[in-house]
């Protein structure tokens, strides 16, 4: 599965309050909360985000609360992968469980700026910078939590290993 | 090789049987206890019925509290409750944790002898690493993981690599269990101890009652930890005992336990510590901070709402007899209505009130900028709680300052941070 979009650039420890404040928790829609992504850190990135752009973090992305309108509110806004440094792990799950694509590659991530476009092989795990022509290697899932990838989420995973959904 | 604590209960719960597991392992386990509240619930419950087993693995063992918008601030966060209240009569859940009979999960849940040493808990709540205090492996969780717990009693989880913490020295006086894992996480910093579990240990530890136990390992999600471990002791004994609501087994950490890093802490040089705006990690001696004018005081939380907070702010107020500043906002939530009670009875409702601050009922409101106390453009605020980013009490460029329970109330008093021997 090959996926390319536009960068957008932040820093280290972007914690998921500043991705989803807390005063939106009182939804979970994934577009009513899309429209506040990001916004106590990047006012303009919810109204000019574009389908498919991709969210480019440095170390510890995702820190803070256990939130998953963190990620839901990345997946509304149409990001189609999110590639860091490094990830906190709550995040790194909850992105993983609800089927939006995430890639950890330190190289990646430090080269790349706003407004480069990126090409992904979330299958080969490769991130090439078409500014540069650069291809990295992003660090390889667990088996297991590819099953869960390739099933589209935890849920739909769970249905096909619990025997419930015999299509999966 | 020796075992750590988080190899030893997550062996001890690994579905498979297999009796050793080592760091860096994959493994699927058993849980205890599955927990989630207002804020985190809806999403998992969406997430169980999808995954459509009909009812939760053990209804005794799955706990929604209400607390982040406690008592329900606005009508979505009503209908957020109203999700989590009408799923636990639906599925009978046994525990039940209603606005006026609760409060905020962390301060409840071992309040009532609900988890307990040796357990292996899952919360949809980052916080959740709390009752590693008890000695009990526990880590947050977002809702899908938590639904998926809810529909089976397992999840899956790689077996953390631990850090050692060893704490040493005589206390000085205004020095709690907060200063030492703000100083802590000053020193590794947000992403130290990522995807790692935390071992506290020392007479410096020891020394500590319950109440500053779970302080400390509320806060191991500040450096980016899976889970925290106090080792238990008689302390933890003498609490749990009183509370536990089922037999237990605690676990110990083997000497020969293999750690990936051992850090030393001299508490004898160790003042009261600050973390600065805007990160739990900006971490300073207190005198060495700007005596900056402050708008807000917040004293309570998950992290410091427990009656032996309280009895902290108490004492001060009736040592120096003094009232909080006439143009500072001061906020106290008890972090349980078990705390509320006993500030009531020992007439600390009465002190609290007259000395200007407002009490109120428990909830998680204000640390998260939910309700009950939310910043302006501009505003400082000195809080007891745990996380200071940009936006996270409220406007964007709201700042503040975490501290212990005495450098707060101090600084209600005095309108500005101040250390609590300036009172």
């Amino acid at each position: 599965m090959k996926l390319e979009g536009k960068v957008w650039k932040y820093g280290d420890n972007i914690d998921t309050d500043v991705i989803i404040p807390a005063r939106y928790l009182v939804t979970t829609d994934p577009q009513t909360l899309a429209a506040h992504c990001m916004e106590d850190i990047d006012q303009a990135f919810a109204s000019q985000v574009q389908p498919g752009d991709i969210i480019v973090g440095g170390r510890n992305f995702g820190c803070g609360s256990s939130r998953e309108h963190a990620p839901i509110s990345i997946k509304g806004a149409g990001v189609s992968c999110i590639i860091a440094e490094s990830f906190a792990r709550i995040f790194f799950r909850n992105a993983i469980n609800i089927g939006l694509p995430i890639l950890e590659s330190p190289e990646a991530a430090r080269d790349a700026q706003k407004g480069d476009t990126l090409t992904v092989d979330l299958v080969a795990g490769t991130i090439t910078n078409q500014r540069t022509g650069k291809t990295y290697q992003a660090s390889p899932y667990p088996p297991f939590v590819l099953g869960i990838i390739n099933a589209g989420g935890l849920v739909p995973y769970t249905r096909r290993e619990l025997g419930i959904d015999i299509t999966g | 090789m020796g075992k750590t604590l988080a190899e030893k209960i997550i062996a001890a719960h690994n579905v498979d049987g297999a009796a050793e597991v080592s760091a860096g392992d994959l493994v699927t386990v058993n849980v205890d206890v599955v927990m989630a509240n207002d804020v985190t619930a809806p999403i998992a419950i969406e997430s169980f019925n999808a995954i459509g087993v009909g009812e939760v693995f053990d209804r005794n063992r799955v706990m929604l509290v209400p607390s982040h918008f406690a008592p329900n601030k606005d009508i979505k966060s009503a209908e957020q409750t109203r999700t989590l209240t009408r799923f636990a009569e639906l599925q009978v859940l046994e525990h039940r944790f209603q606005v006026g009979r609760a409060g905020i999960e962390h301060v409840v849940l071992p309040e009532r002898g609900l988890v307990l040493p040796g357990d292996l808990v899952v919360g949809g709540d980052s916080h959740t690493c709390t009752y590693g205090a008890l000695g009990a492996f526990a880590t947050g969780m977002g809702s899908t993981d938590i639904g998926f717990a809810m529909a089976t009693g397992k999840t899956w989880l790689k077996v953390p690599e631990t850090m050692k913490f060893v704490y040493y020295g005589e206390r000085q006086p205004w020095v709690y269990s907060k200063d030492m894992i703000l100083r802590t996480i000053g020193e590794i910093t947000v992403d130290g101890a990522l995807y790692r579990s935390m071992e506290f240990t020392g007479p410096g530890v020891a020394a500590l009652n319950m109440s500053e136990r779970f302080t400390m390992t509320n806060m191991v999600i500040e450096a980016g930890g899976k889970c925290g471990f106090i080792p238990f002791d008689e302390v933890t004994r003498e609490y749990v005992e009183a509370r536990a609501t089922r037999p237990y087994t605690p676990f110990f950490a083997d000497d020969d336990a293999r750690y990936v890093s051992v850090h030393e802490f001299d508490l004898s040089e160790m003042e009261p510590q600050v973390a600065c705006p805007y990160s739990p990690d900006n971490v300073h001696p207190i005198s060495q901070i700007r005596p900056e004018k402050v708008d807000q005081v917040f004293i309570g939380s998950c992290t410091n709402g427990r009656f032996e907070d309280m009895a902290i702010v108490a004492d001060i107020l009736q040592r120096t007899g003094r009232e909080f500043h006439p143009d500072v906002r001061v906020m106290i939530i008890p972090g349980s209505q078990a705390v509320y009670l006993d500030m009531l009875r020992q007439g600390w409702l009465e002190l609290f009130t007259l000395a200007g601050a407002a009490v109120s009922t428990s909830t998680c409101g204000p640390c998260l900028g939910g309700h009950m106390g939310v910043l302006a453009a501009d505003e400082v605020c000195v809080s007891t709680s745990n996380r200071n980013f940009r936006g996270r009490m409220g406007h964007r460029d709201a700042r503040v300052f975490l501290a212990n329970p005495a450098v707060a109330a101090a600084s209600a008093i005095m309108g500005r941070l101040a250390h609590p021997d300036e009172l």
